[in-house]
């Protein structure tokens, strides 16, 4: 099948939804009990999109992320030890805590980064885009972002200079149905956010959100066009946000039901159900309980590393030749 | 030596650097085929082709988005936002993006980009065509501000800002780009950031300034050698990082300073100079810091109007008079 994973990756990607679900639970868990800083924007639910979309990307393909961003860390291959450290405000984080669980990066993966003004990543990864082809090194930039950063001008601009420039940026649009705490059908005019970028003469798909490899199959083809510099493309992945907006949300906004309907269509399901047969129970089980474990002892660990030591910025400092 | 215009020798470092390295290419609105809108870009895209050289649709937010991730991934980006009064549209990428991610990404990414853009008034541009709106870009932590006002400095620091591994705000000034002086071509002439320049010695007062200002400044100088006056006319080119060993000494020369600045006086950069000035000269100083702005009012357009709000040789005169009484 054309752009179809190979069984060992949709393993993978099953390992990795596994880990990120794992994650998020854990950190719903530590938020509650008070051991973590700020809010955490959960991404249960939503796992199939950022393991499924970037799966066939290397390190040196770039993407930027969101403030819902565990996924796309993870698809990205950055280690859930250094992430969690991270979130956790450690001195061993991934940016030794001065990052924050919103916007980790990991340059050496090329995941640049978590970004907590809605819709910047868009522009963001144009940008690498228009980098990439200036010094013509193949690589692709993705970024993956939602249906709230949908409705902003930069969306609009970046939509334009990457089809008029025929840029190797790949959009991944992550509509969980809410931006913040007000429902899509209430933040836009299209059902189907991908109509505006094909106005734009982009091509589109719309894809099941839950389903990684359908995820897959739809990003890879257009990560594949842009490589070959045949210009952006844009897939719509239809999935929907389980938790609140963070772990400051108080909810209410949405329908319980609803939102059981969507827990029926777990993406961590679904991709059990299509390796199962292929691979056997056990298996995955398997993979399950040790990815499991894997998650648990990242965090342990993290939980027991100390806090990083302040030191003053030298290189903002206002004056020359002296510092603060 | 080779007298030339400001425009032209911005030029001549744009293709230098470029002939240089690679890495760098040109993005804005207007500056391929036509070569700027004040004409700092002609003749590039001809020599360095349209991948480098690149006309841009109006979308100040996302391009200043793209200069910082490009120059996140590899090249060094020279964007150009044709009136500093569009600044409030780059701003996010600025304040919320090319600030931060060195610092809280661990220093594992730089930001080499160049925002080259003018401001200030003049040419009866209007009340959103001729603001210096320095400050909202010097407030900000992780950019570097500078403002030249000679051929030779215009070259020289865009080669460093072009060179310099973190994002470098370049201010120019509408009223500078005609104006001639000498550049020695022969040499590099790049001239480091963050250094000022003394314009005149002087042993009664200091007057500090940037870009247009300086020149004004300079005639202010004249005005108040007739009165027996010696002023000190300093540059000060960056106004991120701040020269702040080169405002010291001047002031523990004479005394008495007057800081200008185009732009607003509340919250402004002159007021910003008068702090640093208390906050570290203050043993020196014989009399309050006297400040020369723009009024708190928006930039009228006729031609008196204009005239009246504007800094001018004779207020920096008046300033440094009132220093000194």
């Amino acid at each position: 099948m054309k752009n179809a994973p190979s069984i060992d990756d949709q393993v993978e990607m099953y390992r990795k939804m596994i880990a990120c679900r794992r994650v998020e639970e854990a950190f719903g868990t530590l938020s509650k009990e008070g051991r973590t800083r700020g809010p955490i924007h959960r991404c249960d639910g939503q796992e199939a999109v950022g393991i499924g979309a970037t799966a066939m990307l290397t390190d040196e393909d770039y993407i930027t992320s969101t403030h819902r961003g565990h996924a796309h860390y993870i698809g990205k291959g950055v280690d859930i030890y250094g992430i969690s450290a991270e979130i956790l405000g450690r001195k061993t984080g991934l940016c030794g805590g001065r990052a924050g669980h919103m916007l980790i990066a990991d340059p050496a993966k090329g995941m640049i980064g978590g970004n907590a003004i809605v819709g910047a990543g868009i522009p963001a990864a144009t940008g690498m885009a228009l980098s990439n082809q200036i010094l013509k090194n193949g690589r692709v930039a993705m970024t993956l972002f939602g249906d709230g950063s949908s409705q902003t001008g930069i969306w609009h601009e970046s939509m334009n200079m990457a089809a008029l420039w025929k840029l190797p940026v790949v959009f991944v649009l992550e509509h969980n149905e809410y931006g913040l705490t007000v429902h899509s059908d209430r933040q836009g005019s299209t059902k189907d956010i991908s109509e505006r970028a094909a106005s734009y003469g982009i091509p589109t798909e719309i894809v099941d959100g839950n389903d990684a490899l359908a995820v897959y199959r739809a990003v890879s083809t257009m990560v594949e066009r842009a490589r070959r510099g045949e210009g952006p493309g844009f897939v719509e992945c239809k999935t929907y946000r389980w938790e609140g907006f963070s772990t400051s949300d108080m909810g209410g906004y949405q329908d319980p039901e609803v939102i059981a309907e969507w827990k029926k269509r777990d993406p961590i399901k679904i991709a059990y159900d299509q390796l199962v047969g292929e691979v056997g129970a056990e298996k995955l089980d398997q993979i399950e309980r040790d990815t499991s474990a894997d998650v648990r002892d990242a965090i342990e660990r993290a939980l027991a590393d100390p806090l990083p030591e302040f030191e003053i910025c030298n290189y903002t400092a206002p004056y020359s030749g002296e510092v603060h | 030596m080779a007298k030339l215009r400001y425009a032209e020798a911005l030029n001549i470092a744009l293709r230098e650097e470029m002939t240089r390295d690679p890495s760098v290419f040109l993005f804005g609105e207007d500056i391929g085929t036509y070569g700027g809108v004040f004409k700092v870009s002609k003749g590039l895209l001809e020599e360095f082709g349209d991948q480098r050289v690149r006309d841009t649709p109006i979308s100040e937010q996302a391009l200043t988005a793209m200069a910082v991730s490009a120059a996140m991934t590899g090249t060094r980006p020279v964007l150009e936002i044709m009136y500093a009064d569009f600044l409030p549209l780059s701003l996010d990428a600025l304040v919320n993006q090319a600030s931060i991610y060195e610092y809280i990404w661990k220093e594992k990414v730089q930001m080499p980009f160049v925002l080259r853009t003018q401001g200030g008034g003049g040419a009866g541009a209007g009340a959103q065509h001729s603001k210096a709106l320095d400050v909202l870009v010097a407030h900000i932590p992780g950019l570097q501000v500078v403002a030249p006002v000679t051929p030779a400095d215009a070259r020289g620091l865009l080669k460093a800002a072009i060179r310099d591994p973190r994002p470098v705000i370049f201010l120019e000034h509408k009223l500078l780009y005609n104006m001639r002086g000498e550049v020695d071509l022969d040499s590099e002439g790049l001239v480091e950031i963050g250094k000022a320049r003394t314009v005149q010695p002087g042993t009664d007062v200091s007057i500090f300034a940037t870009s247009k200002m300086v020149i004004d400044a300079e005639k202010a100088a004249e005005l108040l050698a007739k009165d027996g006056i010696s002023a000190e006319v300093i540059d000060l080119r960056s106004l991120r990082p701040l020269d702040l060993g080169a405002i010291k000494a001047s002031i523990a020369k004479t005394n008495h300073a007057v800081v200008v600045n185009e732009g607003w006086r509340f919250c402004g950069y002159a007021a910003e100079l008068s702090a640093t000035i208390m906050d570290h000269a203050f043993d020196e100083l014989d009399a309050p810091v006297e400040r020369v702005t723009l009024p708190d009012m928006p930039i009228p357009y006729s031609e008196t109007l204009e005239a009246s709000v504007l800094p001018n040789a004779e207020k920096i005169a008046a300033a440094a008079k009132k220093t000194l009484a």
